[in-house]
C-alpha cells in the first residue's frame, strides 16, 4: 500500500485529531511521513500491527531529534512490514520542556531498548516503560548529551575532560599557517 | 537431634558479574547474572562501555568528512557502514552512482563480509572452547586484509567509499589475485566444515540451545543471519535490490534445524558458514562483470556544495544484518542528525528474555551466536 | 674458575653497562648477575593482559594470530590481571570504562608495564569532540610505551613490545628493591 493510502486508512479509523499532517515524497522528504498525536500513539501502532492489510511487524528504528528553535523534541518511528513490504514513518512532536509519551513496549518488544536510548540521550520520558534508566552513559551522568544546548562538564570523577592541544602547548609551527615552519 | 529442614526460601542464588573485561572477542559487554549454581535465573546486559558519541560528532562534521567515523560504528565490517552512510547521503542529495563504482562497492563489501564472518565463526568456536579454528580463520582474514590494503590502503578501518562512488579503482592484477585466493578459499571452507561445523561435540554444545522462533525474532527486531537462522528467508540484497545485486545470482541460506530445532545456536553458526560460500560466488561474478564498465568512472556527479535540506533513510545488508542510517539535513554543511540503526543493538536486547533456564556456558554460546560487536551497540 | 665457562655470558653490550671486565658471569658482581638473569627471564616471557576495547583489539588479535606472531617473543595472552606483566590498552577508553581500567591496573602485581596501543588510548584519537571519551589513558594510569596508529599495524605493535623488552632489560631490580650499593 502506498503511504498515502495507509494515512487515509488511519485517518478514517482514528480521526483527524490523532493522525494528521501528511508530507508526501518530495525533494525535501525522500520518504513520506505524517504526524501522530503523542498520547494516542499506542492504539495507532496496535492497529498498524494487528490489521491484516497493514501487518507492520518490524519497528526498524526510533530516533529522537531536538529542535530548540521550534521548542520541540520529535520522536521518529520507522516501521516496516515484512509481509507487504511497505514502510511508514510516524513522527510525534513533544514539548521540549517536558517531553513525555506512552511506551510502545506492548506493541513491539524491541521498543524497550530504543526507548531507553531516547531517554538517555535526549531526556524523553516514556510512560509505562518497565525499566526506564540510562543505557549508554554511566548511571551518574548529568544531562542529556544529544540536546543542542548540552555543555560538557569540566571533569568526571576526577578525570579531566579536555586535553591541551599539543600544537598550542609546545608552540609547534604548522606549515601553511606559520611562515617559519617547513 | 533436631532436623534440618531445607526450604525453598534458602535462596542459593548468587549474583555474578560477567564484567566488561572478559576473555571474549565481542568487545566490552557486561552481564549481571543471577544464577542458581549453573542455571541462570536472570541475566541483565549492561552496555555503554564503548559509547563514543559518534552521532553527536556527526552534528559538527561535514557529510564527506564523517566517513571515517562510520568505519568505527562497526569496525569488523567497516565497508557496510561506509556504504550505508553514502547511500543515505546520496538519497538525500539525489546523486547517482556509476556502475563501476557500484561493482567496486559490491566487491569490497563481499570481501568484508567474508572477513567479518571469519571473526564471528572463529570467535564462536573459541568461546565454546575450541581454540584451533580461530587462528585458521585469522589466517584467511590476513589475506583479505592484504587485498584491501592494496585496494584502499587500510587493513581495518577502510574509509573507502565516498558520497557518489568510491575513492580508488582496483590496481592492475588485483582481480586475478583475488580469484586465485578464492580458488584456495573454497576448499578451506570445506575443511573448516569437517573440523568444526560437523564436529560431534560442537553440535552437542549448540543444538537446541536458545531456540528463537520467527515470530519472536521479528518482534524483537532481530535481523540478518540471526533472522535467517529462524527459518525466515529475508535478505535485503534480494528484497530491496539495491546497488547491482539484482544482476548477480546467489542463494540465501536459511536455518533448517538440521542438527536440532530451527533457530538454535547451531543454525546461526551454519548460516554464517553458508554465507561465506555464497559471498565467494558473488565475488567471482562481480569480478568478471566489472570489466564491462569503463575504468576510472568511479564517482558520480556531485553538487558544488553539499548543503542538503530534508531527511532520508537508507539501509544495507551488513554482515550483522540490516544496518540503517537516518540522516536529517537542514541546509548547513553538517548533518543536523544522523542515526544508525544496527543489528547488534536489538540482538542484545533479546538476551534478557532468552536467558532464564540456560546454563552459564550456554549464555556464552548464545552471545557468540548472535555475533554482537560492542561498537554497534554503543555507537 | 676459568673464563671457559661462558655458557651464560651476557652479551657484550650488556656487559659494558654492568661492569668493566670482559669476563664471564662468574667474575661479575652477584647482583648484576641476578639482575641480568631476572631481566632475561622477564623480558622473554612478557605475558600480556587480554584487554581489547575497540578496533585496535582486532589488530591485537591479528598480531597474536598466524602472521605477526606475538608468541614467538614469549608473549602469551592471559585473562587475569594477577598473572600478567603487560597491560596493552587497545582501543578507545570511555569514562564508563575508565574506572574499571584503574581497578584492573591496581590489581596487577609489580613489575607491570603498560602499552597504549592506537591513537584513541594515546590521546583520545579522532574522538576529541566526544563527550564520553577519555582523552588518553595516561590521564588515569602511567604509560610506558605509546604505539601510534589507527589501528597500528601488527609490526608496529611488535616494535612496541620490543621497546618494552628493552626497558625491562635495563631494569636494575635488586638495587631498586633492596637498595644495594652499586646501582
Amino acid at each position: 500500500m502506498t503511504p498515502e493510502a495507509i494515512f487515509k486508512r488511519l485517518q478514517e479509523k482514528f480521526g483527524e485529531e490523532t493522525v494528521f499532517d501528511f508530507h508526501e515524497v518530495s525533494d525535501k522528504n525522500r520518504d513520506a511521513w505524517f504526524q501522530v498525536a503523542p498520547f494516542e500513539i499506542e492504539p495507532v501502532c496496535e492497529y498498524l500491527k494487528t490489521e491484516p492489510d497493514l501487518a507492520f511487524d518490524y519497528l526498524e528504528s526510533m530516533t529522537g531529534v531536538d529542535y530548540p528553535d521550534d521548542k520541540k523534541i520529535v520522536v521518529v518511528d520507522h516501521i516496516y512490514s515484512y509481509g507487504h513490504k511497505h514502510r511508514v514513518i510516524l513522527k510525534a512532536f513533544l514539548d521540549r520542556e517536558d517531553p513525555a509519551m506512552p511506551t510502545l513496549v506492548n506493541v513491539w518488544s524491541t521498543a524497550n531498548w530504543h526507548e531507553r536510548e531516547c531517554f538517555d540521550l535526549l531526556g524523553v520520558l516514556f510512560e509505562g516503560h518497565p525499566d526506564l534508566r540510562r543505557i549508554l552513559l554511566p548511571d551518574d551522568w548529568e544531562g542529556h548529551p544529544l540536546r543542542k544546548d548540552y555543555e560538557e562538564k569540566e571533569e568526571y570523577h576526577g578525570i579531566p575532560t579536555q586535553r591541551p592541544n599539543p600544537i598550542e602547548l609546545y608552540k609547534i609551527g604548522v606549515p601553511g599557517k606559520d611562515k617559519k615552519a617547513s | 537431634m533436631s532436623e534440618v529442614i531445607f526450604t525453598n526460601e534458602m535462596d542459593e542464588e548468587m549474583t555474578l558479574n560477567m564484567g566488561p573485561h572478559h576473555p571474549s572477542t565481542h568487545g566490552v559487554l557486561r552481564f549481571i547474572i543471577q544464577s542458581d549454581g549453573e542455571i541462570i535465573r536472570k541475566a541483565v546486559p549492561d552496555v555503554g562501555y564503548l559509547h563514543r558519541s559518534i552521532e553527536k560528532i556527526a552534528e559538527r562534521n561535514t557529510y564527506p568528512g564523517f566517513m571515517p567515523y562510520t568505519d568505527r560504528v562497526d569496525y569488523v565490517a567497516a565497508m557496510f557502514s561506509n556504504e550505508c552512510w553514502s547511500m543515505a547521503c546520496e538519497k538525500l542529495m539525489g546523486i547517482e552512482v556509476p556502475k563501476r563504482a557500484s561493482y567496486l562497492r559490491v566487491i569490497s563489501c563481499e570481501l568484508n563480509r567474508i572477513a567479518s564472518h571469519m571473526i564471528a565463526l572463529g570467535a564462536m568456536a573459541m568461546d565454546i572452547g575450541a581454540v584451533t579454528p580461530f587462528p585458521w580463520t585469522l589466517r584467511e582474514r590476513e589475506y583479505i586484509n592484504d587485498f584491501t590494503e592494496e585496494l584502499c590502503g587500510a587493513r581495518l578501518t577502510y574509509n573507502y567509499h565516498r558520497i557518489g562512488g568510491v575513492s580508488w579503482d582496483m590496481p592492475k592484477g588485483w582481480a586475478d589475485k583475488v580469484k586465485r585466493w578464492l580458488d584456495n578459499f573454497e576448499p578451506i571452507m570445506k575443511e573448516f566444515d569437517r573440523l568444526i561445523t560437523l564436529n560431534d561435540i560442537f553440535v552437542k554444545r549448540l543444538a537446541n540451545v536458545a531456540v528463537i522462533t520467527t515470530e519472536e525474532a521479528k518482534d524483537w527486531g532481530l535481523v540478518g543471519p540471526n533472522l535467517r537462522a529462524s527459518g525466515f528467508a529475508w535478505d535485503l540484497r534480494k528484497e530491496d535490490g539495491y546497488s547491482v545485486y539484482p544482476e548477480l545470482e546467489f542463494n540465501i541460506p536459511v536455518g533448517k534445524g538440521e542438527m536440532g530445532t530451527v533457530g538454535d545456536c547451531w543454525d546461526r553458526f551454519y548460516v554464517r558458514v553458508e554465507e561465506c560460500k555464497e559471498s565467494a560466488k558473488i565475488l567471482r561474478q562481480a569480478l568478471d562483470k566489472i570489466n564491462e564498465h569503463p575504468e576510472d568512472d568511479i564517482v558520480g556527479r556531485l553538487p558544488k556544495k553539499m548543503k542538503p535540506e530534508g531527511e532520508a533513510y537508507a539501509r544495507v545488508e551488513s554482515a550483522r544484518g540490516d544496518m540503517g542510517c537516518y540522516v536529517i539535513g537542514k541546509g548547513g554543511e553538517e548533518a543536523y542528525r544522523a542515526k544508525f540503526r544496527t543489528g547488534s543493538f536489538t540482538a542484545m536486547s533479546i538476551i534478557e528474555a532468552k536467558s532464564p533456564g540456560l546454563f552459564l556456558a550456554d549464555l556464552v554460546a548464545l552471545i557468540a551466536s548472535f555475533d554482537v560487536v560492542a561498537p554497534e551497540i554503543d555507537r | 674458575m676459568s673464563a671457559n665457562l661462558n655458557l651464560m655470558a651476557p652479551p657484550k653490550g650488556l656487559d659494558a653497562k654492568y661492569s668493566d671486565d670482559q669476563g664471564s658471569v662468574i667474575t661479575t658482581n652477584v647482583d648484576q648477575v641476578i639482575n641480568w638473569l631476572l631481566n632475561w627471564g622477564r623480558s622473554n616471557s612478557v605475558w600480556y593482559l587480554l584487554f581489547g576495547l575497540a578496533c585496535c583489539a582486532i589488530e591485537l588479535m591479528q598480531t597474536g594470530g598466524p602472521r605477526g606472531d606475538l608468541e614467538r617473543f614469549g608473549a602469551a595472552p592471559r585473562p587475569s590481571p594477577r598473572s600478567s606483566d603487560l597491560f596493552i590498552i587497545a582501543g578507545t577508553l570511555t569514562y564508563k570504562m575508565a574506572l574499571r581500567v584503574k581497578r584492573l591496573y591496581d590489581q596487577m602485581s609489580e613489575p607491570r608495564f603498560v602499552i597504549s596501543m592506537g591513537s584513541c588510548s594515546n590521546c583520545g584519537g579522532l574522538f576529541q569532540y566526544a563527550y564520553s571519551v577519555c582523552k588518553g589513558v595516561d590521564q588515569i594510569i602511567p604509560v610506558d610505551v605509546y604505539v601510534p596508529g589507527c589501528p597500528p599495524r601488527p609490526e608496529a605493535l611488535l616494535e612496541g613490545l620490543l621497546k618494552i623488552q628493552e626497558k625491562i632489560k635495563n631494569e636494575k631490580y635488586l638495587q631498586r628493591r633492596y637498595g644495594v650499593v652499586g646501582a
